[in-house]
C-alpha cells in the first residue's frame, strides 16, 4: 500500500514538471494562470496523498485551504485581465 | 474486509493519478488556451476529486476516523473548478486572445460586438 501511494506521489510529480513547462512557456497571461490553477489541484492531491503517508489527519486542513485560495487567485487573475484592476471604484455614489 | 477496503482505496487513488496526468498532456500538448482550459478544468476537477475520495476511504475504513473536511474540500472543489475555467476562458476572450486557426465557427464573437455597441450608445 506504501508503495502504491508512493507510485501516484511520483506520477503527479512527473505531471506537475509538464505543467511547469506550461507556465514557463505559454505565450499569453492566461495560459500560465491555467497552468497555475492546475499546479494548485495537484497540489491538493500531493497534501492528501502525503498525509496517507505520514498517517496523521492533521494536514487534512490544507486541502479546503489551498482549494479555496486558488479559486480566489484564479478570480482574481481573470479580472485582472479582463478589466485591468480587481477591485473596481463604484461610481454611483 | 480490508482487502474489499484496500481494491476500493487503490481503485480511487488510481482513477484520479490517470486523470490528473491526462490533464497535465493536455496542458502540453493542445494548441489553443481554450482548449487547454477544457482540459485542465474538467479532467484535473475529477482527477482530484476522486483522489480525495480515496483519500477519505483511507482514514474512514481503515483508522475509523470519519473527518467531513474532505467531503466538504470535495463539494468546493466540485462547484469552483468549472467556474474558474469558464471565468478565465471569458476574460482572455474579452481581453483579445485569439482563437486556434482551424475553429470552424465562433458564436460568441457577434455577441459581444453588440454588447460594445450598445455601451458605447449608452
Amino acid at each position: 500500500m506504501t508503495t502504491f501511494i508512493w507510485v501516484a506521489i511520483i506520477i503527479i510529480v512527473l505531471s506537475i514538471v509538464g505543467l511547469v513547462y506550461r507556465l514557463v512557456k505559454g505565450p499569453t497571461p492566461s495560459d500560465r494562470v491555467v497552468a497555475l490553477d492546475a499546479i494548485g489541484v495537484a497540489l491538493i492531491c500531493l497534501v492528501g496523498l502525503f498525509s496517507i503517508i505520514v498517517d496523521t489527519s492533521f494536514f487534512l486542513d490544507i486541502i479546503l485551504l489551498l482549494a479555496i485560495l486558488s479559486f480566489i487567485g484564479t478570480i482574481a487573475f481573470s479580472k485582472y485581465i479582463e478589466k485591468g484592476d480587481i477591485i473596481t471604484r463604484d461610481n454611483s455614489r | 474486509m480490508t482487502i474489499l477496503a484496500n481494491i476500493l482505496i487503490i481503485f480511487f487513488i488510481s482513477l484520479g493519478v490517470l486523470f490528473l496526468v491526462v490533464a497535465a498532456i493536455g496542458l502540453f500538448r493542445l494548441p489553443d488556451l481554450y482548449t487547454r482550459a477544457h482540459a485542465a478544468s474538467k479532467s484535473a476537477t475529477l482527477g482530484v476529486m476522486s483522489i480525495l475520495l480515496g483519500v477519505f476511504f483511507h482514514f474512514w475504513l481503515m483508522e475509523n476516523h470519519f473527518n467531513p473536511t474532505i467531503l466538504l474540500g470535495v463539494l468546493f472543489l466540485f462547484i469552483t473548478g468549472p467556474v474558474g475555467g469558464h471565468i478565465m476562458s471569458r476574460s482572455s476572450y474579452i481581453a483579445g486572445v485569439k482563437p486556434w486557426a482551424g475553429t470552424v465557427r465562433d458564436d460568441l464573437k457577434p455577441e459581444i460586438e453588440r454588447m460594445k455597441k450598445e455601451q458605447n450608445i449608452k
